[in-house]
């Protein structure tokens, strides 16, 4: 007897096989997700889940949610719309890391700043995946990728730090081989009330390490990400040049702040 | 009542003396509207100033977006989440507006959004953005789009653009201008009774029955709300009936026909003209928006003179109203098309008509509107 995946019931009946690459993160995430779902006990009827562009927003897609996709970074403006009329309905936005930081920065900016009541499950695979591996804000110095083929001159983005300096209340960093740690940390993100960040250090076989460690093979490049890896408590105890290039894991922020609500503040003013 | 209770009403009825933009806002109140998110740019920023107070005292949401992307998206969102939603921006900003209203078209989110439009980087008369109205966003897809040419007109035409959203369930225009939206007049409100207002149309079906996008040929299917179990799926990619992405070229083709066929197919339940002096015109004037005003002035001018001259205002300005303007191409001798830009809508009554008689392009770009004095010349000349 084969034995189904007991995440399989949360999947649009019609949507498998997925579309993503063998040995991609993508589906590692997808499956972490509806882990924990199922641990906590949520209701994905209730849920709008969003994805933008790219490989990482075709996550949503295969969900029994209701779901918003197709525009490149604007996936945080939606769902400000739908917070501010249905304050009631939880988001969950998959965004890659050009989808979050590039294009969509500035809407990502003003929502942490807002403290707007979403959760945002990057998956940052370290540049843009689908249209073939460019260059993004989030690839490392000096690798060579699609459109930096002589290694990339620009200094990447610590996400996770931004989001905190412009607000968010919650966020965590994690890599796809710590399922334990993801899956915690994306129920911690759920429950959290406010703008919450989990960014999950993701593997892109096909192109992210074809290009910049002249290798497919994940196994290759799930190590490299192993080793560039550094705990927060191991972080701590280096200097910022000695942290420079690292992959920081941990939980970086968790606080009570009040969260964007909009028209109801203004209620109140006109009553 | 008191002032501040009365304020809470949606519908301000009696008469007023207000500018063109307030008038916007208490048509879109009046229509319903539960959401707006908008960008600040002149010569829109009423319509914001506007909504920021009188929506919130209504129930309704505002925002000020980061951008006017931001905007266009939190519009599309709410729609989605079953808001009446608007935004307002004026030309540089309109450029921005294109995105969202591609997605908002694709996807099938009713929503309103109103180009106060002016010359580039400065709140001069123009009507250059007539053509991006139509074509602005990338892919296939159709447009409704109206030209108010008064204060009285912004606040109907914004009632009426609310309900031809939630009609077809398509973005809808109002093509505002600095000229009437910065004018002071009279505005009279009609009571709450006499307001034509249609609403969401919300599925009978149940969870596991409804599918996203089935409709009847040429319609817009019926909404399911959100987080109820309905499994919606929006995507702007080439979706079948359940909103699932399917690449297959039938599947494609028939979305693409309906999403346009509900439009281009009902192009008379939705096109509205109005006629001045034509039951006898050999010649005919079409205009749209405020240069409805010195070209009905210039009309009646030449009439005076013995000139059979008529006006034909186009309230709706896309779809094209092929039927009236052919109608009227039968009966004159000549058209003069008059607008505010290089002459752009020109070429569709030229097209439209199909050499049943010449038109003759009336423009202007130059920062102001014609005066009736230009547009008679025009006809006199055209009469010789």
């Amino acid at each position: 007897m084969i034995k189904q995946n007991p995440q399989r019931k949360h999947i649009r009946d019609d949507k498998l096989p997925h579309f993503f690459c063998p040995g991609c993160g993508c589906g590692q995430v997808l499956n972490y997700f509806l882990r924990a779902v199922d641990e906590e006990n949520i209701n994905l009827d209730e849920m709008v889940t969003i994805g933008g562009v790219g490989c990482t927003a075709r996550i949503p897609v295969y969900l029994k949610t209701d779901t918003l996709h197709g525009v490149h970074g604007r996936t945080l403006a939606w769902a400000t719309g739908i917070k501010l009329h249905k304050p009631e309905i939880p988001i969950v936005i998959f965004a890659g890391d050009g989808d979050l930081a590039s294009i969509g920065g500035n809407h990502f900016i003003h929502a942490a700043r807002r403290n707007l009541d979403v959760t945002v499950i990057l998956v940052n695979n370290l540049n843009f995946a689908m249209t073939g591996g460019q260059v993004a804000p989030s690839t490392p110095s000096e690798l060579k990728t699609m459109t930096a083929p002589y290694g990339n001159k620009e200094p990447d983005f610590d996400i996770c730090k931004l989001a905190i300096a412009a607000g968010a209340t919650y966020v965590s960093r994690w890599t796809t081989d710590r399922p334990n740690q993801v899956i915690k940390g994306i129920k911690d993100a759920m429950k959290h009330k406010g703008f919450s960040l989990i960014e999950i250090i993701s593997q892109c076989p096909t192109h992210f390490g074809r290009y910049a460690l002249d290798s497919g093979n994940p196994q290759v490049l799930l190590d490299w990400i192993k080793d560039l890896t550094l705990t927060k408590t191991q972080a701590d105890k280096l200097t910022a040049q000695e942290q420079k290039g690292k992959f920081i894991i941990g939980e970086f922020i968790k606080e009570d702040k009040p969260v964007y609500t909009g028209s109801s503040v203004y209620k109140e003013a006109c009553q | 009542m008191s002032e501040k209770k009365a304020y809470q009403e949606r519908v301000q009825s009696g008469v007023h003396f207000m500018a063109g933009n307030y008038a916007t806002v208490e048509g879109a109140i009046a229509a319903g509207c539960d959401f707006f998110a908008g960008y600040p740019i002149t010569p829109a920023n009423e319509i914001s100033e506007g909504m920021s107070k009188r929506l919130p005292a209504v129930g309704g949401a505002f925002m000020q977006g980061e951008d006017e992307l931001a905007s266009i998206f939190a519009v599309a969102g709410a729609s989605l989440a079953g808001a009446k939603a608007m935004t307002a921006t004026a030309s540089a900003g309109f450029n921005y507006k294109q995105e969202g209203i591609g997605y908002a078209s694709a996807i099938e989110a009713p929503c309103v959004i109103v180009d106060v439009q002016r010359c580039r980087g400065e709140n001069f008369a123009s009507q250059a953005d007539v053509m991006q109205m139509r074509w602005g966003a990338s892919g296939d897809y159709e447009t409704i789009c109206l030209a108010p040419s008064s204060v009285q007109e912004l606040f109907d035409y914004t009632v009426k653009a609310f309900n031809l959203a939630e009609t077809f369930r398509n973005p809808v225009i109002v093509m505002s201008e600095t000229t009437i939206a910065l004018m002071r007049e009279r505005l009279e409100i009609p009571d709450p009774k006499d307001l034509k207002i249609l609403n969401r149309r919300y599925t009978h079906q149940k969870p596991g029955e409804y599918m996203t996008y089935k409709a009847n040929p040429n319609q817009a299917p019926d909404f399911a709300p959100l987080g109820k179990g309905y499994h919606n799926l929006y995507s702007i990619n080439p979706h079948d009936e359940r909103g699932g992405i399917d690449w297959d070229p039938e599947v494609f083709d028939k979305l693409y026909q309906r999403i346009t066929g509900k439009i281009s197919e009902n192009k008379d339940q939705i096109c509205e003209t109005q006629s001045y002096h034509m039951s006898d015109a050999s010649l005919a004037v079409i205009a749209y928006g405020s240069e409805v005003r010195p070209a009905l002035d210039a009309v009646e001018m030449a009439r005076a003179g013995g000139i059979k001259v008529g006006l034909l205002k186009l309230v709706t300005v896309w779809p094209v109203a092929e039927k009236q303007i052919k109608e009227v191409a039968s009966q004159v001798s000549a058209i003069l098309s008059v607008e505010m830009n290089i002459g752009k809508y020109s070429r569709e009554i030229e097209r439209v008509s199909g050499g049943r008689c010449p038109v003759h392009y009336v423009t202007k770009n130059k920062g102001s509107g014609h005066t009736k004095e230009e547009i008679y010349q025009a006809i006199k000349e055209v009469w010789k």
